[in-house]
């Protein structure tokens, strides 16, 4: 799939999981993957919230 | 064997498909279910998640999915109490001073003006924490007057969280701290957690780096001892090495991350932790 920032080519690996988030190689930018009907399809993934953590 | 598990997430990091993995390979019936897609009608009707493993990494998202589940009586782990307790500095801080668990010392103040006064009377240098919040973020150490005001003025402007002034001392310790996860009653892995490069912080969101640490007794009876102050069953210990008190607990955390625990340690902490989940069913 075609990363939607800058259109590098993104491989999620093969045991990726729905809503898993995953980085660009080429610019950085992080997508949340969620299924769509012909597979997995990329949504911008939430930054950093001020009340993540452990 | 098949046991019905939830695992509640918002976001999926290496720890929570550890822990699909491990209750695959065990024949667990678990499904993964993120958060973002719940809504649950507060009211008396049956919820059909077995055991939930509470793993929202957004402490609000955790925090209220867990008392709305936990009250319609699904078994959360942790609970809602330890939710509440661990999730604030402060209130785990008065816990473990009221069961006699050796912490650092600490001091609240209601404003800008007690709390530089606070400071003025205890002296620098002192470490300014909020008491929600994760990774080391929004944690100053206070060196001076000046830069005290500045970090407080700032602060007068944020959320009204921010203006509880947190304020634990800079406890002299070497440059490190200890990661131990509990789950139950015993310590089943421990990390020290070093500083990375120019950093005081040694949390690994900020580059710190791990090792084994040795869990001894001294180490697991104070982990116990934490735990139960904040009513956990699986929680992460921080504690400090003081060279005056030995070793302190400065946070629990209550949805801890282990990925760096596993790797140094090889230990199999998600298995570990969908065997407790399993066992506590009710």
């Amino acid at each position: 799939m075609k990363c939607p920032e800058c259109d590098a080519n993104i491989n999620p690996p093969k045991d990726s999981m729905e809503g898993e988030i995953i980085t660009c190689p080429d610019c950085g930018a992080s997508f949340e993957l969620t299924k769509g009907s012909s597979g997995f399809e990329l949504k911008p993934a939430q930054t950093v919230g001020e009340d993540w953590g452990q | 064997m098949s046991s019905r598990l939830s695992i509640l997430y918002d976001t999926i990091r290496w720890e929570e498909k550890a822990l699909f993995d491990a209750a695959k390979t065990k024949g667990v019936d678990a499904k993964m279910v993120d958060c973002k897609n719940l809504f649950v009608n507060l009211d008396k009707s049956k919820e059909d998640f077995g055991t939930v493993i509470q793993r929202c990494v957004s402490y609000y998202r955790s925090l209220h999915s867990t008392a709305a589940l936990e009250g319609k009586g699904v078994n959360v782990i942790n609970s809602l109490n330890t939710s509440i307790f661990a999730g604030n500095k402060l209130f785990t801080h008065m816990l473990l001073v009221k069961h006699g668990i050796p912490t650092p010392f600490s001091a609240v103040a209601f404003s800008e003006d007690a709390a530089l006064g606070l400071l003025e009377k205890r002296g620098y240098p002192m470490v300014l924490k909020p008491t929600i919040g994760s990774w080391g973020r929004m944690i100053a150490l206070l060196k001076d007057h000046d830069s005290a005001q500045g970090i407080m003025e700032t602060r007068e402007r944020m959320y009204p969280i921010y203006q509880v002034y947190y304020l634990e001392e800079f406890v002299n310790r070497p440059p490190r701290d200890i990661r131990a996860i509990m789950i139950e009653d015993r310590v089943v892995a421990a990390i020290y957690r070093y500083s990375g490069d120019g950093q005081w912080k040694t949390n690994m969101a900020l580059g710190g780096r791990a090792e084994e640490c040795k869990i001894t007794k001294e180490l697991e009876d104070v982990c116990v001892k934490a735990k139960n102050a904040v009513q956990g069953q699986i929680v992460g210990i921080d504690l400090m090495e003081s060279k005056e008190k030995g070793l302190v607990v400065h946070e629990i955390n209550n949805t801890t991350e282990y990925k760096n625990t596993v790797r140094v340690t090889g230990v199999d902490i998600p298995a570990l932790m969908i065997d407790y989940a399993i066992k506590s069913r009710k």
